[in-house]
């Protein structure tokens, strides 16, 4: 099974907080209230409440993104 | 006008040179430009081509050079490279206001004899709203697919979805002259840089790998006076400590192992007359305001440190204020740094990060001390009250 992390997608993103409240282990809040997600592989035990994290988000901003099995060809730009 | 039409290569060929003589982007993110190529060409749909000229970097001159005095060696590389890809469009975004970059375009366009071919692609000239931003590729693709100059959330990458919805190549206006220089094989690794600051008047420079920082100084008129930093890269880019950078190659790999990089090509030398605090804190407003206005940490984040820094300048403030304030600056550029769905953050964070490293006594002395006489003025200027000109209307200092 391949891991899943998660992402933020910020310009979608306007500060409700919803995830640092669901999923404090993984997201915390800076100065502002915009997420800071850890991006390291979610333990298998955080994946289900990532996953209410997810669809709590009012913006859908939050997504749980499957780790790919190879880097595609432009993967950091 | 060219004097015969460049030489035609198909994709591998083309891809082959381009690696051969190491070809990066020139607008500053210094990508490989054969994987770019290969990456476009490896979708379905038909690809598009596009020439980024919108030069939105306020010290570089670079593009907007190339573009008007050596606009057929971008054309070659424009119509070669598209040639290669299939595709059947071309689109040149220069800033608006450029007008007479525009002209210089229009022109050499009417004497290209490709675009009398059968299946020549459709060449467009486009005008692109001014701004930092809305350069950045994602920016400029949303821009000529009718939409707002900001940048969009990746992926979609242009080379897999840009305009039109099409694989889209986006580069930089001098990676097209570069390619039309390796295609005619005059490509010699040279590139032009601007050099700004600290010389009679801001240049653009034709320099070689291993031409040093000095060296490129001097070819822009020689420093006006003693040099106390040399900022590399731009307002996005790396401060250095005057004396050994003034000994560096402009070389983009070594430079690179150094952990600076000439980004869109461009060398400030900050006069030692010039205040290194004052300077950082006017700049970093400026980039602050420059924020496409999508994400918080670029929106709150740049202008909570561009407002701590104007503390260091600001005279009456507690000199524990300041001292906090100092503080702040650096776990604010910490926060921001890759938090944006853009790069500007992060540039933001780079150019004020190295600042503070590079000019960390001048700093602290600001933080202990207050602002120097060189801030004061600075700041005496920036909140001169103004009254309105009784004959021209225009704001005049009182």
């Amino acid at each position: 099974m391949r891991s899943e992390r998660l992402i933020v997608d910020m310009i979608s993103c306007s500060a409700h907080g919803m995830c640092a409240e669901l999923l404090p282990e993984r997201v915390s809040l800076d100065d502002w209230g915009y997420p800071v997600i850890d991006a390291a592989p979610l333990d298998p035990e955080l994946v289900g409440l990532a996953r209410i994290a997810v669809q709590s988000c009012p913006k859908l901003a939050l997504r749980l993104q499957r780790e790919p099995a190879r880097a595609p060809a432009r993967a950091r730009r | 006008m060219p004097s015969r039409p460049p030489r035609r290569m198909n994709l591998n060929e083309l891809v082959d040179s381009l690696e051969r003589a190491r070809l990066h982007g020139h607008g500053g993110a210094y990508f490989p430009t054969g994987t770019k190529l290969r990456a476009v060409a490896s979708q379905r749909r038909r690809p598009i081509v596009v020439v980024n000229g919108t030069e939105g970097e306020p010290l570089s001159r670079k593009d907007r050079f190339l573009l008007s005095a050596r606009t057929d060696v971008v054309l070659d590389g424009a119509f070669c490279v598209a040639h290669a890809l299939g595709a059947d469009a071309i689109v040149v975004g220069v800033d608006h206001r450029r007008v007479q970059v525009i002209d210089a375009l229009e022109q050499a366009l009417a004497g290209r004899p490709e675009l009398a071919d059968r299946g020549a692609p459709v060449v467009e000239v486009i005008g692109v709203p001014d701004g930092f931003v809305s350069g950045q590729e994602t920016a400029l693709i949303n821009f000529l697919n009718g939409l707002e100059a900001k940048p969009t959330t990746t992926p979609p990458y242009p080379f897999e979805k840009g305009l039109r919805g099409r694989p889209t190549l986006v580069s930089n206006a001098e990676t097209y002259a570069q390619i039309g220089r390796i295609v005619a094989g005059r490509f010699d690794g040279s590139r032009h840089v601007t050099v700004a600051g600290a010389v009679p008047r801001t240049t653009v420079v034709s320099v070689r790998p291993g031409t040093t920082v000095a060296a490129a100084l001097t070819a822009a008129g020689g420093v006006t006076e003693p040099i106390s930093a040399i900022l590399l890269g731009g307002y996005g880019g790396t401060w250095a400590a005057a004396a050994p950078a003034l000994e560096l190659p402009l070389d983009e790999p070594t430079l690179r192992a150094e952990g600076l990089t000439l980004g869109a090509g461009i060398i400030f030398a900050l006069g030692s007359s010039d205040c290194g605090v004052s300077e950082v804190a006017r700049v970093t407003r400026w980039m602050a305001d420059q924020t496409a206005g999508q994400c918080g940490p670029c929106v709150f984040g740049l202008d909570a440190i561009a407002g701590a820094l104007e503390d260091l300048c600001a005279p009456g403030l507690p000199g524990r204020d300041r001292f906090r304030s100092l503080a702040q600056v650096q776990r604010w550029c910490a926060m921001v740094n890759k938090r944006g769905g853009c790069a500007h953050p992060d540039g933001v964070s780079r150019y004020v990060t190295s600042a503070l490293s590079v000019m960390a006594h001048t700093f602290s002395d600001h933080a202990g001390n207050g602002p120097c006489d060189r801030c004061e003025a600075d700041y005496r200027a920036a909140n001169a009250p103004l009254r309105r000109s009784v004959r021209t209307g225009q704001a005049v200092p009182v």
